[in-house]
């Protein structure tokens, strides 16, 4: 196990390498800089702004010292949010938009798992078709479009709950977490359907059976455990697909969190935001990928031995 | 079923491929009921979009503005926009906008993805660990997160979208492909075409790659709709398609604006976005089971 930790870890530092360097450059080889809109500036003012953020520098050594600055945790100050620094943004952000992720990863994995569940236990019934259905509904039901349908079916029309903030008023929680996370939920409850039809059919379960074990000990203790491991696999790429989401799902309900900054900077050319967030983001991603595929490797003790082999 | 599936397959292996492979998945794709209305569904949109220019009564720009907002009428079916511009005619033409960036930047990650996948598979060995080990790399990237600033860099182009998505997507279908294409490299037809001294590429494009196209029709098919998904969430954003061009995304993100008063503006899109992702996903999960019916349905 700890083999398998320590070379996945080790695969995972060039990857977050690539990404700072990648971004880096691509954000330097924008055309236009970010003073370009403002009017014009004496050339004293000029040269002061570009050596305050080190654009007087070649290339190369901005980005050496950027590499230096960020090992040091210094993400650099924000262009578009004079004397605020980028750090100071992103953990402005961070916080409501993990609380966010959070609640979402609830809905989808609660709400997935368990309706998947379900399903599997009578297949090609109606408690299989009824969950199934709405999962196909989920997934071609994108969050920019439920979300809005949500805030129009259950903000306005209805006036249950409150249509943009976030914990401001009671309640508002509530939409941008579900619309975030029922896609996922979707895909979720897909794959435990799939992945525990598979390990229905398993001999150790019809042993399990004959031992007389009742049918919920049988599923909840023996069946789970392996019929779930393509949902834990499936977790990491659904972090980095719920941290995308975020941007879209905070425009909507003017949620002031890390992807709201992230699109605005975007806009704006905010550029030692843009690669500050990206960096970011792109290194939480990796991160999550990991932590998924080392708690699928303790589930299963498969994967570890194929890799200590070689593959 | 599962019988009569278990029979088809074994007669299927016993026939020379080609054609009855083919004649095969189509004869079982036509007995999946949500598969047919899926394609059914998806050939009437797209029949629909091509001939757009030609069937719509009114001009994709053309303004009523003593009309406005109107709900759904029998002049206008759907409705119409703030600037009295026909919705239904709007939903049409970006319809084509979603489409082509749907299929041409599928075109794109396909035509990576299979060589790609193809060339590794074949060759084999080290060449292929090196590449294996790139589109690795190249997976744990968070690519959501570079598109977006692609577009921003490099302004909201059209041609650079299909690039970016494209080069999102061929990963899966690289990975695909390789399998397919080790198992199919130790075959006779393909020592066959080696003791006959064709060039790899020969052999690679004119005798591997047509036996893999199974799977890619299949996932082919499943990535369309991630395609126009992609494209709607960076309209919506505001990153995609840019005006005077539309697309599904842009016309949602439309309609968001005004729906509480206009609430038609976000509903047909959206239906005519869902729908279409709808029929995709069916047509998809129908193809796969087609060629694959030992694949378990999820």
């Amino acid at each position: 196990m700890w083999r398998f930790i320590g070379f996945r870890t080790l695969q995972a530092i060039p990857v977050i390498f690539v990404v700072i360097t990648v971004t880096f450059f691509l954000v330097r080889a924008a055309p236009g800089g970010p003073f370009d809109d403002e009017k014009a500036v004496s050339p004293q003012v000029q040269a002061a702004l570009e050596a305050q953020y080190r654009l007087d520098l070649p290339m190369h050594e901005q980005y050496f010292a950027y590499l230096a600055d960020l090992l040091r945790g210094d993400m650099g100050p924000s262009f578009n949010y004079p004397g605020r620094s980028v750090d100071e943004l992103i953990f402005q952000g961070l916080p409501i938009t993990a609380e966010l992720g959070f609640y979402a990863l609830l809905v989808a994995v609660g709400i997935g798992v368990l309706s998947g569940v379900i399903a599997s236990l009578r297949p090609n019934t109606v408690q299989d078709y009824v969950p199934m259905s709405l999962a196909m509904i989920g997934i071609c039901m994108p969050s920019f479009l439920l979300g809005p349908l949500m805030v129009l079916v259950f903000g306005i029309w209805l006036d249950w709950l409150p249509v943009s903030g976030w914990d401001q008023s009671s309640g508002d929680k509530v939409l941008p977490s579900i619309t975030l996370g029922a896609m996922y939920a979707a895909y979720i409850a897909r794959l435990s359907r799939s992945g525990m039809l598979e390990v229905m059919s398993q001999d150790y379960l019809r042993t399990a059976r004959a031992k007389g074990l009742p049918e919920r000990v049988v599923v909840i203790k023996h069946a789970l455990r392996a019929g779930l491991l393509p949902v834990i696999s499936y977790l990491g790429p659904a972090f980095a697909g719920l941290l995308s989401g975020s941007f879209v799902v905070e425009t909507i309900f003017q949620i002031p969190g890390l992807g709201r900054f992230y699109v605005q900077a975007a806009f704006n050319r905010d550029y030692t935001m843009i690669l500050g967030t990206t960096t970011f983001l792109a290194t939480l991603i990796v991160v999550f990928n990991l932590l998924s595929d080392f708690l699928a490797a303790w589930l299963n003790p498969r994967l570890r031995y194929q890799f200590q082999k070689g593959k | 079923m599962s019988e009569t599936t278990q029979t088809l397959t074994e007669s299927a292996e016993a026939m020379p491929r080609g054609v009855s492979l083919w004649q095969d998945a189509w004869v079982r794709l036509r007995k999946n009921k949500l598969a047919m209305i899926g394609l059914g569904i998806l050939g009437f949109v797209i029949v629909i979009c091509v001939l757009a220019p030609w069937i719509m009564p009114y001009g994709y720009e053309e303004q009523d503005l003593r009309l406005g907002a109107s709900a759904p009428s029998a002049a206008h079916w759907l409705g119409t926009d703030t600037f009295g511009r026909d919705l239904l005619t709007r939903i049409v033409y970006g319809g084509r906008v979603s489409l082509m960036v749907g299929f041409i930047a599928t075109a794109v990650a396909l035509l990576v993805g299979v060589s790609y996948g193809a060339i590794a598979g074949y060759v084999g060995g080290r060449v292929d660990a090196i590449m294996m080990r790139l589109v690795d790399i190249f997976y744990a990237l968070p690519f959501m997160i570079f598109i977006i600033l692609l577009m921003v860099v490099f302004g909201r182009n059209l041609f650079l979208l299909f690039l970016a998505i494209g080069a999102v997507e061929w990963l899966t279908m690289a990975r695909i492909v390789r399998g397919q294409v080790q198992s199919l490299r130790q075959q006779e037809f393909v020592e066959a075409a080696i003791s006959l001294g064709l060039p790899p590429t020969a052999i690679i494009f004119r005798h591997v790659i047509p036996n893999v196209l199974g799977p890619v029709v299949v996932y082919t098919t499943l990535t369309i709709p991630q395609v126009m998904l992609l494209e709607a969430f960076l309209s919506f954003l505001g990153l995609g398609i840019q005006p005077p061009m539309s697309s599904w995304g842009l016309l949602i993100s439309y309609g968001v604006e005004s729906m509480e008063e206009y609430p038609w503006l976000l509903i047909f899109p959206g239906l005519a976005l869902s729908l279409t992702l709808f029929s995709l996903n069916f047509l998809g999960d129908g193809l796969r089971d087609a060629f694959d019916p030992k694949a378990s349905k999820d």
